[in-house]
C-alpha cells in the first residue's frame, strides 16, 4: 500500500517550554514605563540610564516609552519631562502636587499605583536607589505582581513578548533569567551604572499627560520633619567616580588602610572597600563595592589585598582599566583584570602613590 | 519595666556567601560544606530591636521562613536576648519568590498579633542572598503599616501617643520622619554593633521550646498565594557568567623593588590607555 501524499507532519511543538496564552485581560496593557527619579533640581542619572534601555525594549515590542514625573509644582517637573524626552521617552506621565514634594512612602504608592492601573503599562523599571526600591517593592505588593531586583541585562523573550530580566544569582556567582508570566505589569529595579548613558538628544521632544492625585495631605500618615542635605564634599560618590582604589582583606589590619586613602588622595580617586573590610568596621558601609554594596564603572580601578571573589567582581568588573596588587598569584583577581602585580600591597602602594605623584608634578611642569 | 511595646524581628538563615565557590571546571555552585548564618543586615535590626527592649522595655519575637534546619538562625537571635522564636516551615511554602514570602509572614504576624498586638516589626535592608530588599516594604503594605525603610537612628517612641521619629537614609541626605505606630523599620548597615551573647541566654536558647507552624498554624488563608504557586515571577534559566578569557598582564621587572614595579606599570598603562592622564588628579579642580 503506497500512499501518495505524505500526511502532514504535526504541527512542531514550539519550541516552547514558556508557551502560554497571556489572560486576556492583561493584553490590554501596553507599553514601557520608566520611573524618573530626582532629587534637589536635577534628574537621578539611573533613570536615563533605564531610558536609555526602555526605548529598546519599546522598539522591540512595538509600543511607545513613557517617563512618569511625580513632584511638586516649582521642582522643575517640566523640565525633568522635557529630559525624559531627550534621553529616549516619547510622552511623560505627569503628577504634580504639593503632597508629593519630596519622597514618601504613602503618596509615591499611591500616584504610581493609580497611575498604573489607570493607563496600564506592560513594563515598569525603576532605579535600584534607596527610592527605588522602597517604591518598587510596596507597588508590586500593592499591583500583586512580579519584581525582580538588581537586573544586569533586560530583553524581550520573542516567543511570548515578556521581560527576560537577568540578575546575579548565590552571591553573583551564577546569572539567572527571571521572568513574569501571567501578571502585569512586569516589574523591574537595575542599580546605577549598570546600563550605559544613552546619548542626550536635544532635538526629541514628547507629549505631557497630566493626571491629578487622590490624596490630601491630611491622609498622609508619616510627615517629613527635616531634611538633612549631606555634605557634598564629604559624600562618597563610588558609582559615579572616574577613579577608585580599593582594599580588601589582604590590607591585613585597619591602619594600613591608610596607605589606600593615600593613594586615592593623590589620584583624586575615592575609597571602595570589599565587605569583609566593611563588616570589620574598617571603612564605613557606603565605600561597600559589589553584590550587597555599590556598582561602579570607573575609568580606573585599583584593588589592593583583594582576591576578587564573585561578590566583589560582580560590582566591578565594568571598570575600563582594573590593577590589582595581591599577594597569592593565584589569587582569581588576575583572571579579569588588566595589570596585576603580584606583592605585598603594603609595599607596593607607598611606591604607587610615590609615582602617580612624581607623575603628576611632571605633567604640571610640563604645561 | 513594663512589656508595653511588642517587637516582630524577622530574620533569614541564608549560605554565608562569602564562602560559595564554582567549581573551576564544571562551573557548577559548590555548596558542601558551606556555613549557614543569620543574615548579617537582619542582625542589625534585631540588634536596634533589642536597643529598644533595653530603653523602653519590650518583648521581642523572632520570626523566620524556612527549612526546619533555619531553626539554628532563631536560636541564634534567642541567644542575643529574643524572647519568642516562631519558625514557619512547611513543603508548600518553597519556591516562593518575595511576593509569596511577604504574604506568609504578613498572615503570620496576623496570627502573632492575635495573642499580643504588634507595635513594631523589624527586618534587615536586605539579604546577602536575593539582595532584593522586597519582602520588608511587601510586609508592610499587606498589614498597613507604615513602612520605615533604611533606617539609620531611631529617635523617639512615644507609645502613649503611638508615635514614632526616625531618621532615614535618602538619595542626597537624611529625612527626619515622624510617624504613627504600627510601622515596619528596615534598618541601615553599619548603625550599631551586636552584643555578645551571656551565658545565660544561651542556654535558654539552646533548650528553648520553638514554636514550629506550617501553612495552617501560619494562618495561612489562601494558599495559592504563598510558595511557588503563589509567586509571579519564574526563573526561566541559570546560568554562569561567561568567563572572562583576558588574563591580567603581570608587571614584573629585574630588580623586583616596589618603585620599579610602579613605574612600570605607569609607563605601560599611560602608553596603552592614554586618556587615564586626564583622569587621574582631576578632583578639586
Amino acid at each position: 500500500m503506497s500512499n501518495p501524499t505524505a500526511p502532514t507532519p504535526p504541527a512542531a511543538r514550539p519550541a516552547g517550554r514558556r508557551k502560554f496564552e497571556l489572560d486576556p485581560r492583561l493584553k490590554a496593557y501596553k507599553g514601557v514605563w520608566v520611573f524618573i527619579e530626582h532629587e534637589r533640581g536635577a534628574v537621578h542619572p539611573v533613570s536615563f540610564e533605564l531610558l536609555g534601555e526602555g526605548r529598546k525594549l519599546a522598539d522591540q515590542l512595538g509600543v511607545e516609552l513613557a517617563g512618569v514625573v511625580l513632584g511638586a509644582a516649582g521642582e522643575h517637573t517640566r523640565r525633568f519631562c522635557q529630559d525624559a524626552f531627550c534621553h529616549g521617552a516619547d510622552l511623560c506621565f505627569l503628577l504634580e502636587d504639593p503632597v508629593l514634594a519630596q519622597y514618601r512612602n504613602q503618596p509615591y504608592s499611591r500616584a504610581l499605583t493609580d497611575l498604573v492601573n489607570k493607563h496600564q503599562p506592560e513594563i515598569l523599571l525603576l532605579g535600584a536607589t534607596t527610592l527605588g526600591r522602597d517604591l518598587a517593592g510596596s507597588v508590586a505588593t500593592t499591583l500583586q505582581t512580579g519584581l525582580t531586583a538588581d537586573c544586569t541585562g533586560l530583553a524581550i523573550d520573542p516567543e511570548n513578548r515578556s521581560l527576560a530580566a537577568t540578575r546575579p544569582t548565590f552571591g553573583g556567582s551564577l546569572l539567572c533569567t527571571i521572568v513574569t508570566l501571567n501578571y502585569r505589569p512586569q516589574m523591574a529595579t537595575v542599580r546605577p551604572r549598570v546600563m550605559s548613558m544613552p546619548a542626550r538628544n536635544d532635538t526629541r521632544s514628547g507629549r505631557v499627560i497630566e493626571e491629578p492625585l487622590a490624596l490630601l495631605e491630611t491622609d498622609v500618615v508619616t510627615k517629613l520633619l527635616e531634611f538633612i542635605a549631606d555634605d557634598k564634599r564629604a559624600e562618597v560618590n563610588l558609582p559615579f567616580a572616574d577613579i577608585i582604589v580599593a582594599g580588601g582583606r589582604g590590607m591585613k589590619r585597619p591602619d594600613n588602610f591608610q596607605l589606600v586613602r593615600d593613594l586615592a588622595e593623590v589620584l583624586g580617586a575615592e575609597v571602595g572597600a570589599t565587605r569583609p573590610v566593611v563588616q570589620s568596621g574598617w571603612v564605613s558601609a557606603d565605600h561597600q563595592v559589589g553584590q550587597s554594596g555599590k556598582t561602579v564603572r570607573p575609568k580606573l580601578y585599583i584593588a589592593a589585598g583583594i582576591s576578587g571573589a564573585v561578590q566583589h567582581r560582580v560590582g566591578m568588573e565594568g571598570s575600563d582599566v582594573i590593577v590589582a596588587i595581591n599577594q597569592d598569584a593565584s589569587a582569581p583577581i588576575f583572571d579579569f583584570a588588566t595589570y596585576g602585580i603580584v606583592g605585598n600591597a603594603m609595599q607596593i602602594l607607598p611606591a604607587l602613590t610615590a609615582a602617580f605623584r612624581q607623575h603628576l608634578a611632571t605633567e604640571k611642569l610640563a604645561v | 519595666m513594663s512589656l508595653n511595646m511588642h517587637i516582630v524581628v524577622c530574620i533569614k538563615q541564608v549560605p554565608d556567601s562569602a564562602q560559595i565557590r564554582v567549581h573551576p571546571v564544571t562551573n557548577t555552585i559548590m555548596r558542601q560544606g558551606v556555613p549557614a548564618i543569620v543574615n548579617p543586615y537582619d542582625l542589625v535590626a534585631l540588634e536596634e530591636a533589642l536597643r529598644l527592649k533595653d530603653r523602653y522595655g519590650a518583648r521581642i519575637t523572632v520570626l523566620s521562613m524556612g527549612p526546619p534546619q533555619a531553626e539554628g538562625a532563631l536560636r541564634k537571635a534567642l541567644s542575643f536576648g529574643a524572647d519568642e522564636a516562631i519558625l514557619l516551615t512547611d513543603r508548600s511554602f518553597a519556591g516562593a519568590d518575595t511576593l509569596a514570602t511577604s504574604y506568609a509572614l504578613a498572615s503570620a504576624i496576623r496570627k502573632i498579633r492575635l495573642d499580643i498586638p504588634v507595635d513594631l516589626v523589624f527586618a534587615g535592608k536586605q539579604t546577602i542572598d536575593g539582595d532584593t530588599a522586597q519582602v520588608g516594604p511587601g510586609i508592610a503594605i499587606r498589614l498597613k503599616m507604615q513602612l520605615l525603610t533604611y533606617v539609620s537612628k531611631i529617635e523617639t517612641i512615644d507609645l502613649d501617643k503611638s508615635e514614632l521619629t526616625v531618621q532615614r537614609r535618602a538619595e542626597g541626605g537624611v529625612q527626619v520622619l515622624k510617624t504613627r505606630l504600627p510601622a515596619l523599620i528596615t534598618v541601615l548597615e553599619g548603625i550599631n554593633e551586636m552584643r555578645f551573647a551571656t551565658m545565660s541566654d544561651m542556654f535558654r536558647a539552646a533548650r528553648y521550646p520553638i514554636r514550629v507552624w506550617d501553612k495552617d498554624a501560619a494562618g495561612i488563608e489562601d494558599i495559592s498565594k504563598i510558595g511557588l504557586k503563589g509567586s509571579p515571577t519564574v526563573v526561566s534559566k541559570v546560568f554562569a557568567p561567561t568567563p572572562r578569557t583576558q588574563k591580567a598582564e603581570i608587571i614584573q621587572t629585574q630588580s623586583d623593588q616596589p618603585g620599579d614595579v610602579a613605574a612600570t606599570l605607569l609607563a605601560k598603562m599611560f602608553a596603552r590607555f592614554p586618556q587615564l592622564r586626564d583622569a587621574i588628579g582631576r578632583r578639586g579642580e
